[in-house]
């Protein structure tokens, strides 16, 4: 289990500008910190070992911690509505409940909790309607609607209070009334308790709680919510969703909040007159198909009528918001690269973990100074596809996992305090509590699996890395060849776009590049156009398309749509990005498939065991020469601690039809890979029954290299697992020497012949 | 239907496992392990790390995270995954022919 663990407040920072860590304490008084540069966070004693070199800065020094808590779940809050309850109102929406057994859902509520007092209208009891009132000497009174509305259908729900009479109405009306199904109802009573007319703010989809926190969520999607002031019928709704509405009707409006107007932003817009707009908190899912959804159009953008719902789950995070424990200034002199933040409570031992390298990195400065030259290398750290895997909990929540990765799922003090604390978030990868995939993910909170020191359940059977620790197999071989280079992160590319690349003349990527925005796409390929030599080291490389919020730093969001592997699927109807409205899902559906960047494709994908690639005919041609100097081996990779082998976990292959260079020389092709290495989905149209690498002749990674028409070059290893061979033999291996002649070849400025 | 495991026709994949947990194995061997790793219950049995690279422990899980802690096996300590797989193997195998194995994972 986990004693300390913390985050940044941003994962790239320049020298000279402040980064501050959140950091909570589980148990003691105080914390040491120190700033490192993370050089190698693999514990494997078959590989390097750890490797950090301690930087002396601000940040050194003892500091006084404390636990700190995350309060979940995504509501909404109007700050400026009066106190409803001060005479009567109606309540109406159409509801969509996901997890109607979970008791004590808010709806919309306002209510004071020094003295308990307001009213709450809400769903409970296995999903039936039910309001509750309460005053200020601690009464409360409480109606239901006596019958429970089923799962992911369509409600037309309807509540007025008068406090003066203390008359409560309710009304659920299913959209789609089914045969022997009991969901209909309607309720009314004179409760005893008259609610308090309470100051406070309106939530929607939450309560303020007695501790501080938003508690009493609702897991669903709400449309079309209506406030009237008096008493009306629930039929009287009908009336407001017409496009020009009876003239008699307006004088009731007090609020109308109109859910498909400024989807991108983070404001819900009352359509009513006295502009009670609503802000929403924690990042419920918008651009979500309404209760009148029709199927005839798919993207929000073209028919926003059909998109007035927000999906609120009880389990959504944006923001931790924890204390600041540490901040400093990063030195002017520092250099470009991957640090973490080391933090320590004490000895860690069997129980307990009590230190934690909190990762982030150093850019660049953002302006370049006139007469300081910058490397010719450029890494670009994951960033995005970090926050995607974000606490990625498959292993505790999907069962099948095992079955998937061929081997026992290994838990570590992380995984167990992974495992304790669902409101850390889940990745991208992971569902919520009701079900639906998640779509969002932020950095500003705990990501307990980007970090040095943590063995992933998926990484590959030996040492076991994914992702962002896999990736300081590359920073290790850098550092030990001596590679002069700066470090950029997904996020800084999406800001700042081509200029941010245009003075590199190579790039390199980490080993699973998966996620990416269209600014991030675009950039990268106005370079590649340009002359830049990419050197792509990993596997499944721009796979998904991703987007960032405008308004909201630090958290993108994926839609799973069509195809691909998936883990959950988003609903017909809500492929298009609520935070830029493009068309999610796979780059090759969007006619960008990873082949027109990085010269190979996805194929493949098995996470126990990797294999060797076997020298292929290209290897022999001059143009590859450069390449092969040194290297004479037949078999390539046959050594690595990512499985075994530098072929492994997701593969890629050379397909012209789908953007790889017409020139591009296969130099080498993994092969020998066993039943569980698996073709991927959008490689088959009908299921072929030969799906394992063992009987599959497509199931392979093709080493690669191909010039661009302007003079630069692209180089793929095809393999995630790759980068886990450079070290092996005290880094003097075939793996090794190609990337040492690819990279001393891409830093020199000669272009590559373009022409015959 | 699925297949049905049965302890006369399967018993050959033992030693094979034994042999080599983790990597590729035969179409047979890969069919009754595809079977007796899923659990319809909900439980799963999950490796514990107490020391990275050294030391491992079992651990159920139970359905559903909100149902309650990981437990947590005091031993057999293992000191190699390997090892570990062979005891859960061990442990499935007699759950679904009733049959101890009673060979150890290194003789």
């Amino acid at each position: 289990m986990l004693k300390i663990v913390g985050y940044p407040d941003r994962y790239s920072v320049a020298p000279g500008e402040k980064i501050a860590f959140k950091i909570s304490l589980e148990e003691g008084t105080h914390f040491d910190a120190r700033l490192v540069r993370v050089i190698h966070g693999d514990c494997n004693p078959e590989g390097p070992g750890l490797k950090f070199r301690h930087i002396k800065s601000a940040a050194d020094g003892r500091y006084r911690g404390k636990p700190q808590r995350i309060d979940a779940g995504s509501y909404m809050t109007v700050e400026s509505i009066p106190a409803l309850a001060s005479g009567a109102f109606t309540f109406s929406a159409m509801i969509w409940p996901t997890l109607p057994k979970r008791s004590n859902q808010t709806l919309i509520a306002q209510w004071d909790v020094q003295t308990g007092s307001g009213f709450r209208i809400e769903m409970t009891d296995g999903g039936q309607l039910a309001a509750t009132l309460a005053d200020t000497s601690g009464r409360t009174a409480e109606l239901r609607s006596g019958r429970a509305m089923l799962e992911r259908q369509w409600y037309a729900i309807a509540v007025s209070i008068d406090p003066l009479t203390g008359m409560v109405v309710l009304d659920q009306r299913p959209v789609q009334p089914y045969s022997r199904i009991a969901d209909r109802a309607h309720a009314s009573a004179r409760l005893a308790v008259a609610p308090e007319a309470v100051a406070a703010p309106l939530l929607m989809a939450g309560c303020a709680e007695p501790d501080g926190t938003i508690g009493r969520h609702f897991d669903g999607k709400i449309d079309s919510p209506l406030l009237l002031s008096g008493v009306h019928t629930a039929d009287r709704q009908d009336g407001y969703w017409r496009p020009v509405i009876d003239p008699s009707l307006l004088k009731h409006i007090i609020a109308r909040w109109d859910f498909s107007r400024e989807i991108r932003r983070t404001r819900t817009v009352d359509t009513g007159p006295s502009q009670h707009h609503g802000r929403i908190v924690h990042l419920p899912a918008r651009g979500m198909k309404g209760w009148n959804w029709t199927g005839e159009e798919h993207s929000w953008t073209r028919k926003p009528e059909h998109y007035g719902a927000i999906h609120f789950h009880s389990d959504d995070l944006y923001d931790a918001g924890w204390e600041t424990a540490v901040e400093f200034a990063i030195p002017d002199d520092l250099k470009s690269g991957p640090y973490a933040l080391h933090v320590s409570s004490g000895e860690s031992d069997r129980q307990a973990t009590r230190e934690q390298y909190i990762a982030f990195f150093v850019r660049p400065p953002r302006k370049r100074k006139a007469g300081v030259s910058r490397p010719e290398v450029l890494v670009l750290a994951s960033t995005a596809s970090y926050l995607a895997y974000a606490n990625h909990g498959e292993h505790i929540t999907a069962r099948g996992a095992e079955r998937q990765m061929a081997r026992l799922l290994q838990f570590g003090h992380t995984d167990l305090y992974m495992y304790d604390h669902p409101e850390l978030g889940g990745s991208l990868y992971d569902c919520h509590a009701d079900g639906s995939g998640v779509c969002y993910s932020s950095r500003l909170r705990p990501n307990l699996n980007f970090s040095p020191k943590y063995h992933s359940w998926l990484g590959g059977h030996g040492s076991g890395l994914y992702q962002y620790n896999a990736d300081t197999h590359l920073y290790d071989w850098l550092d030990h060849q001596g590679v002069d280079y700066d470090l950029i992160t997904d996020e800084d590319l999406h800001s700042d776009g081509y200029e941010l690349l245009r003075d590199y003349r190579v790039v390199v990527t980490g080993t699973h590049p998966e996620y990416h925005s269209t600014p991030m796409w675009d950039a990268m390929k106005a370079w590649i156009d340009r002359g830049g030599r990419l050197m792509y080291m990993g596997g499944n490389g721009w796979y998904w398309r991703i987007a960032y919020h405008d308004e909201m730093p630090g958290v993108i969001e994926v839609r799973r749509a069509e195809d691909g592997i998936r883990t959950w699927a988003a609903e017909p109807g809500e492929y298009y990005h609520s935070f830029t409205g493009e068309y999610g899902g796979l780059w090759r559906r969007i006619g960008r498939a990873p082949n027109v960047i990085c010269g190979v494709g996805f194929i493949a994908q098995g996470f126990d065991v990797s294999s060797y690639y076997r020298r292929a005919p290209d290897a022999a041609n001059p143009r590859a020469a450069f390449i092969f100097k040194g290297v004479k081996d037949e078999i390539i990779g046959n050594f690595g601690l990512i499985g075994g082998g530098a072929a492994g976990i997701e593969l890629d292959c050379i397909a012209t039809n789908l953007g790889s260079l017409p020139n591009i020389l296969r130099l080498a092709s993994s092969e020998n890979h066993n039943s569980m290495m698996m073709l991927a989905n959008e490689e088959f149209m009908v299921v072929p029954p030969n799906l394992g690498g063992d009987q599959n002749e497509r199931v392979k990674a093709d080493l690669a290299f191909g010039e661009t028409p302007s003079g630069g070059a692209i180089f793929a290893t095809s393999s995630i697992a790759w980068c886990g061979s450079l070290s092996h033999n005290g880094y003097d291996n075939n793996v090794s020497k190609i990337c040492w002649n690819v990279l001393q070849r891409f830093a020199h400025p000669e272009p590559f012949k373009a022409a015959f | 239907m699925v297949y049905k495991i049965d302890a006369q026709s399967d018993r050959q994949y033992i030693e094979e496992f034994r042999e080599k947990p983790i990597g590729a194995h035969s179409p047979g061997l890969q069919r009754l392990l595809n079977i007796i790793r899923n659990d319809p219950s909900g439980y799963q049995i999950v490796l514990i790390c107490r020391k990275p690279f050294a030391e491992w422990v079992l651990g159920t899980m139970p359905p559903n995270r909100l149902d309650g802690p990981i437990v947590i096996e005091e031993g057999p300590v293992f000191s190699s995954r390997e090892e570990a797989e062979w005891e859960v193997f061990r442990r499935r195998w007699r759950k679904y022919t009733g049959e101890d194995i009673n060979t150890p994972f290194r003789d």
